[in-house]
């Protein structure tokens, strides 16, 4: 466990980039710093392996007051990531990723085998290893910036911006493939950005810093988008709040119609005078092919001859409401195709289900932004919440 | 004119090597040695100064303005100035021109450790590299292109400036120069100024290649 206790970054200027934080990032969890730019995030993080000291107050790595600790060996045991992956460019690949393992003593053989374990655990060709890094693309870079900060296998990750130079497409797979690995490694992370969809994506719970280091906000994600403290944290929570609180209800749980699916052989005179308008088209491997309309059908022949409207589908294991939303919202029948991992359509979710399921869901989003908060004692986010306040 | 040829073929061959002080070749490689020695001491100099400008900025700006001075003294007065203590031996030419090497160097250096880029030095600290070891692990090796650059302006300059000691009788090849004026021979001059020449260009292509070789992860930067 991290533990912020009352501290203070005053820079020599008279900056005062981090104001009275108080916080606990627990062991185990990703726990996200967002904020916009110039709150004191990467201050904050850098006061953890102590790249900066604090001004006033303690930063505690599982009760041990960092600063008692010699910088160097702090460090070697916390990984760390940054936004343009900081890779040296005149090591080979392979040679990154063993950094701290060879600064740590490993023999050269045991630190490269490693380095060749993380690059494939972060989703590396293994080929890569013996290239530098200006033979990379950016989204590689940061993957390796990764392994090399997993390399000696730290309890803590810091990582600051680390995916925000890269494509929208890459950085949705970077993280995707952080949350992964984290399901795996159960590392102690603290994670900053300025993107709060980011910060709702990877966090188990999220600080939101406000200009001048106020902790404003300190929750999981749900609840912070529920419930968020105060106008300023209302305001950075953006415009589809709504919408994106969706994210965390489960799909799993929609009723799934299997009458509206036809295979693409199958005789159109079959779907005649059937009162429903749209019926999903799927081929003989149960991959979804598109919607037909009932009304415009041929006189005779299969599925093959006839138009198909597009559609959209989401995983229903693995999908939230939202992608189950956004999935009726693509086709013009405005239902959802429900797929299993293979891509196998499992049925439709009518729009009837999801307009039930909408409503369920914003009743659970007033009950949680109108419950008090009496499962909390007098907690770093109330605290903060007064302070917010008093301004 | 009266006929005498550009190049006399004949004298060339005469006085290549005839194992007295004076042929050509002896001249070339005592050329080679008071150019490429003040390059060495230079860099030996250059660097541990260079090093203490990055580590304390406020060096800096003192030094450097000292080194263009240095820079700027012209070469004939510096080797006058010199005569007394070190006479007419060859340390009269090589220590100027260490001078005008730790001058050139020093900004290499520094430029060359400023130009580690501010994410790479930060995440060799944040891994927990100590000073020293980030230094030699991480920011000379990065520093090596701007230094090598350095270097083989100080080389090819060097090789060029020699020849100003044949006023001292201290010129390798540059001697052959003296020689051609003395005797209104050109064939010397012609000899000395290809072999220079040749000489610059070969030293120059040879730290190119040095370059290459050290700094693999660099080569395709063009054309990456
Ligand atoms: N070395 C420094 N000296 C003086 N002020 C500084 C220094 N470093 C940061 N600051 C100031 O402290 C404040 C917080 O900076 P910090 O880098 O922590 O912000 P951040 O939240 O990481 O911002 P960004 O999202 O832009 O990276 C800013 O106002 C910044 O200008
Ligand atoms: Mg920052």
């Amino acid at each position: 466990m991290i533990t912020f206790d009352r501290v203070t970054k005053r820079y020599p200027d008279g900056t005062v980039a981090v104001d009275d934080l108080s916080l606990e990032v627990p062991t185990g969890g990703i726990t996200v710093f967002v904020g916009p730019s110039g709150c004191g995030k990467t201050t904050s993080l850098r006061m953890i392996n102590r790249m900066i000291d604090p001004s006033e107050g303690r930063v505690l790595l599982d009760g041990v007051d960092v600063t008692t600790v010699d910088p160097p060996t702090l460090r070697r045991g916390i990984g760390y990531v940054i936004q343009q992956a900081g890779l040296f460019p005149h090591r080979k690949i392979v040679d990154n990723v063993a950094t701290v393992p060879q600064l740590l003593g490993w023999d050269r053989r045991k630190a490269r085998d490693r380095a060749m374990e993380l690059l494939e655990r972060v989703g590396l060709d293994t080929g890569l290893a013996n290239r530098y890094p200006f033979q990379l693309s950016g989204g590689q870079q940061q993957r390796v910036g990764v392994a090399r900060a997993l390399a000696a296998d730290p309890p803590v990750l810091l990582m600051d911006e680390p995916f925000s130079a890269v494509d929208p497409i890459v950085r949705a797979s970077l993280q995707d493939e952080l949350l992964r690995l984290q399901a795996e490694l159960h590392k102690t992370i603290v994670f900053v950005t300025h993107d709060i969809d980011e910060a709702v994506k990877l966090g188990d719970r999220v600080a939101v810093l406000q200009v001048g280091g106020h902790l404003a906000q300190l929750d999981d994600p749900a609840t912070l988008l529920a419930r968020p403290a105060d106008g300023f944290v209302r305001e950075f929570l953006g415009r589809d709040r709504g919408i994106r609180r969706l994210s965390f209800v489960p799909g799993a749980g929609l009723g799934l119609r299997g009458d509206l699916t036809v295979p693409v052989s199958a005789d159109v005179a079959s779907a005649r005078g059937t009162a429903e308008p749209w019926l999903a088209v799927v081929d003989p491997d149960g991959g979804p092919l598109g919607w037909a309309a009932t009304a415009g059908l041929p006189e005779s022949g299969t599925f093959e001859a006839v138009p198909l409207a597009p559609y959209g589908t989401f995983v229903r294991d693995r999908d939230s409401l939202r992608a189950a939303l956004d999935a009726a919202l693509l086709s013009p029948s405005g239902n959802a195709i429900a797929v299993d991992d293979s891509g196998r359509a499992e049925g439709v979710v009518t729009r009837e289900v999801l307009d039930e399921a909408l409503v369920l869901a914003a009743r659970e989003a007033s009950r949680v932004a109108g419950e008090t908060r009496a499962d909390e004692g007098p907690g770093e986010a109330g605290g903060a919440r007064e302070a917010a306040d008093g301004r | 004119m009266d006929g005498e040829p550009l190049v006399r073929w004949d004298w060339i061959w005469r006085n290549w090597s005839t194992g007295r002080a004076g042929s050509i070749d002896s001249l070339l490689q005592q050329h080679v040695v008071m150019a490429l020695l003040p390059v060495v001491l230079g860099l030996v100099v250059a660097l541990p100064i260079g090093l203490a400008c990055v580590r304390w900025r406020w060096l800096y700006q003192p030094t450097a303005g000292l080194m263009n001075v240095v820079y700027a003294l012209p070469s004939l007065p510096v080797f006058m100035l010199l005569l007394p203590a070190t006479g007419l031996g060859p340390a009269t030419v090589i220590i100027p021109l260490s001078f005008y090497g730790v001058a050139v160097l020093i900004p290499a250096v520094v430029d060359g450790i400023a130009s580690v880029p501010d994410h790479v030095r930060q995440s060799a600290v944040a891994m927990g590299f100590t000073p020293l070891r980030r230094l030699l692990r991480v920011e000379l090796p990065i520093a090596v292109p701007v230094v090598l650059a350095g270097l083989r302006v100080v080389a090819v300059s060097s090789i060029s400036l020699v020849s100003v000691g044949a006023l001292i009788g201290q010129g390798g090849l540059g001697n052959l120069f003296t020689d051609a004026f003395k005797r209104d021979f050109p064939t010397p001059a012609v000899v000395g100024i290809v072999l220079i020449v040749a000489l610059a260009l070969l030293v120059d292509g040879l730290l190119l290649a040095a370059q290459r070789l050290l700094t693999p992860w660099q080569r395709a930067r063009g054309s990456a």
